[in-house]
């Protein structure tokens, strides 16, 4: 009777999860495995591929634009990572003060991670426009003191990677509150422990908060490191084709534009799973270095 | 164990199969009877308005066939995977530079029977526009809208900076003499008005080698962008950034706004002199009625004046995707358009000409563009230039796009950057050819 009930159970428990099954090998695990085989086959997705070895792979240690791609992503994740990580906990921390109308502070700087992606880069096109935009319409006076033109973000080399950092910046608000949450979790018995111990504000904030939300940092930093290795919406509307020169031409756009505009499908797949391992190594890094610094509760 | 465990689970899944099942239940059957005709094509606003006007016709004009259209954005990229889904349109409103690499990826059908058929034949169309349809000895396409570009110049900045406002530039030397002659900069360097941006539009940055006499590709299997054509355009480019200021001409590029605006540089009477098409007219009396405007064919460089009276020639283009539940039906409209009532019917809806031979009086008396003959005409010309039938076209123009940034923006030299395109592209082209060549389709 217990086994059969067991067997009950076991098929009633199949069949409630089987949606989520069917729906993970039609649309999640079959792709998956397909792209590794198409990765080593010229596929265009509108002829049946053909196997050709490792051939898209060493043609991608070959190809110049596949390293500007992978350079500009790199570049860009290493200044906007740092960059949004330190305005996230740093705007976390001031929205955790007891302070009057916090909600609505609170409310404010998260509205901007709201906006869509597409609305977002439309806004920021007009607000990086060299000419009319309105921050060079504030900066612009401080550089024609000097009898300089201000940065033209949108059409130079130089600027327009940082440009996109700008853009990314201001949209932080999920991560604020990932660190609000976790800032709220530190317990204050800590906090005035460290108190009657003497500790300031600064050395509170670096010895008792900080190792205390440890592992969220930990965590923003692996979510921040695959967000920005995937950058993809903001730079290919605001920058048609990596404009001006290729130099906001990231990755994931020169793997859209193989797989999408030049057919070439088995190419896109062999960079897919180049990104895969490059975020898995990052990855696994991240959490080895971090080892010694994050502090789990109750370890 | 109850038997709500199973019972539940089953209510869920009889739920879901009715809810999938509902739309092909409560879909109602045409009831007309006729043959239903999927059409896609990238057109919206008063372009499509036109193109809608001709379906209407179309489907009054007999009682098996009935055209459905539909308003479809980026209808390269979901066309292909519609056909890849094997659940293609009947007829798709494509790209001519999309041509060659859907015909080469067996993406639509060639037209040829259908067409000796229906007593279509080249001599019923301009040429330029005809060869557009043509992709390795087949026809892959028939016009629908065709395009020629010349340049447009605003008289009354002409006249405020002293030139004849009734004589366009004639070379591309005179070109830059005038745009010094008009260009106006401010206190900081930075220019006010211009007289000509080599970046704008920026649509068509792969003209300027052909319309120095430079070829893109041999026809065969040579890649050849850094010929001697292609060299002395992007000099003649770079003679802009070295007067101008390359990231001046950047920074005033984009203080114009979107083409499809006010702002934009020529609309607003920000820049005196640009390469347009056809359609600019559209633009100019809806943003601009009251600029005063000229078009003549696009200048012949210095010391060619055998390449003068030049045009870029462009087109869209009716398909028939592979896989397509209704060919013979989809073609009956493409022949419908392709007639002369259609084809006028459409172009003078949206304010082009006509790629067929024969045109009515009556098409250029109604036409509100005053230059439409001349658009007409420019088409016709011995050195109309048009996008080159690769299949890698799309990756070559976005490599040709981002070596004229290097150009203008003076990172490399002009023999820099063409050389070092061609050491790009012809390996691409190479392996493209190879495996075409192994799928015995070369």
């Amino acid at each position: 009777m217990t086994g059969t009930l067991a067997k009950k159970q076991a098929w009633a428990g199949l069949i409630f999860a089987s949606p989520w099954f069917i729906g993970f090998s039609a649309f999640i695990a079959y792709p998956v495995l397909a792209s590794v085989y198409f990765s080593f086959c010229d596929y265009s997705v509108l002829k049946p591929p053909v196997y050709v070895g490792a051939e898209n792979y060493t043609d991608l240690i070959h190809d110049e634009l596949f390293w500007t791609t992978v350079r500009n992503t790199l570049v860009y994740a290493s200044m906007t990572l740092p960059a949004s990580m330190l305005t996230a906990l740093i705007l976390a921390m001031l929205l955790n003060a007891k302070v009057k109308g916090m909600a609505v502070y609170r409310t404010m700087f998260f509205i901007p991670a709201l906006v869509p992606q597409v609305s977002l880069a439309i806004l920021w096109s007009w607000i990086l426009n060299g000419d009319h935009g309105v921050l060079n319409a504030f900066i612009g006076p401080i550089y024609h003191l000097f009898h300089k033109s201000p940065p033209n973000w949108m059409g130079t080399p130089e600027w327009s990677k940082p440009a996109m950092v700008l853009m990314s910046v201001w949209s932080v608000g999920n991560a604020v509150l990932i660190y609000l949450a976790s800032l709220q979790d530190v317990p204050t018995s800590l906090i005035e422990a460290a108190e009657l111990d003497g500790a300031n504000g600064w050395k509170k904030t670096l010895n008792v908060t900080l190792p205390m939300i440890s592992p969220v940092i930990l965590f923003n930093g692996i979510m921040g490191i695959i967000g920005t290795l995937q950058v993809f919406t903001g730079p290919y509307i605001m920058f048609p084709n990596g404009q001006p020169a290729h130099s906001t031409y990231f990755y994931t756009e020169y793997l859209y534009d193989n797989a999408f505009k030049y057919h070439k499908m088995g190419y896109a797949s062999a960079m897919g799973w180049i990104l895969f391992v490059m975020i898995l190594i990052l990855t696994f890094v991240s959490i080895r270095l971090s080892e010694k610094h994050v502090h789990y509760q109750g370890s | 164990m109850d038997r709500g465990a199973f019972f539940i689970p089953a209510l869920v899944a009889v739920s879901l199969a009715a809810v999938g099942a509902s739309e092909y239940l409560t879909k109602p059957a045409p009831p007309d009877g006729k043959v239903h005709v999927v059409y896609w094509e990238k057109w919206t606003d008063f372009e499509f308005t036109a193109m809608k006007d001709v379906v209407d016709s179309f489907n009054k004009s007999q009682d098996k066939i009935q055209v459905d259209i539909l308003s479809i954005s980026g209808i390269d990229d979901k066309t292909l995977m519609a056909v890849s889904g094997k659940m293609p349109p009947d007829v798709a409103g494509l790209y001519g530079a999309n041509v060659t690499q859907y015909a080469d990826d067996k993406a639509v059908i060639p037209l040829d029977d259908l067409c000796k058929e229906a007593g279509i034949k080249e001599d019923q169309y301009v040429p330029a526009f005809w060869d557009i349809c043509n992709t390795r000895g087949h026809l892959y396409a028939l016009p629908s809208c065709p395009a020629s570009v010349a340049i447009h110049w605003n008289t009354e900045m002409f006249k405020q900076a002293g030139l004849d406002p009734k004589k366009p530039p004639k070379t591309w030397g005179e070109v830059f003499e005038m745009a010094k002659k008009i260009t106006k900069k401010d206190a900081n360097g930075h220019m006010t008005v211009s007289g000509f941006l080599p970046a704008e539009p920026g649509w068509w940055s792969w003209m300027w080698g052909p319309l120095f006499g430079g070829k893109l590709w041999d026809g065969k299997d040579k890649i050849t962008c850094n010929d001697e054509g292609h060299l002395h355009a992007y000099d003649w480019i770079q003679s802009f950034s070295k007067e101008f200021g390359g990231a001046n001409l950047a920074s005033t590029k984009s203080g114009f706004g979107t083409f499809s605006s006010p702002q934009n540089g020529f609309l607003a009477g920000k820049l005196a002199m640009e390469p347009q098409g056809v359609w600019m007219y559209n633009f100019i009396s809806k943003f601009a009625p009251d600029l005063k405007w000229a078009a003549a064919p696009l200048p012949a460089p210095d010391d060619r004046p055998d390449l003068g009276d030049a045009t870029i020639v462009d087109l869209d283009v009716l398909c028939i995707p592979t896989g397509a539940k209704h060919p013979k039906e989809g073609f009956e409209f493409i022949k419908y358009v392709e007639s002369q009532k259609g084809m006028e019917m459409l172009c003078l809806g949206q304010r082009k000409a006509s790629p067929l031979r024969a045109v009515s009086d009556d098409f250029y008396k109604k036409h509100p563009n005053p230059f439409i003959k001349l658009f007409a005409d420019m088409a016709y010309s011995k050195n109309a230039v048009a996008v080159p039938k690769l299949g890698i076209w799309p990756e070559y123009q976005a490599e040709i796009n981002s070596m004229y940034d290097e150009v203008a923006l003076m990172q490399k030299t002009p023999k820099e950057a063409l050389d070092d395109l061609q050491k790009r592209m012809q390996p691409k082209l190479d392996q493209y050819l190879r495996r075409l060549k192994e799928r015995g389709e070369n």
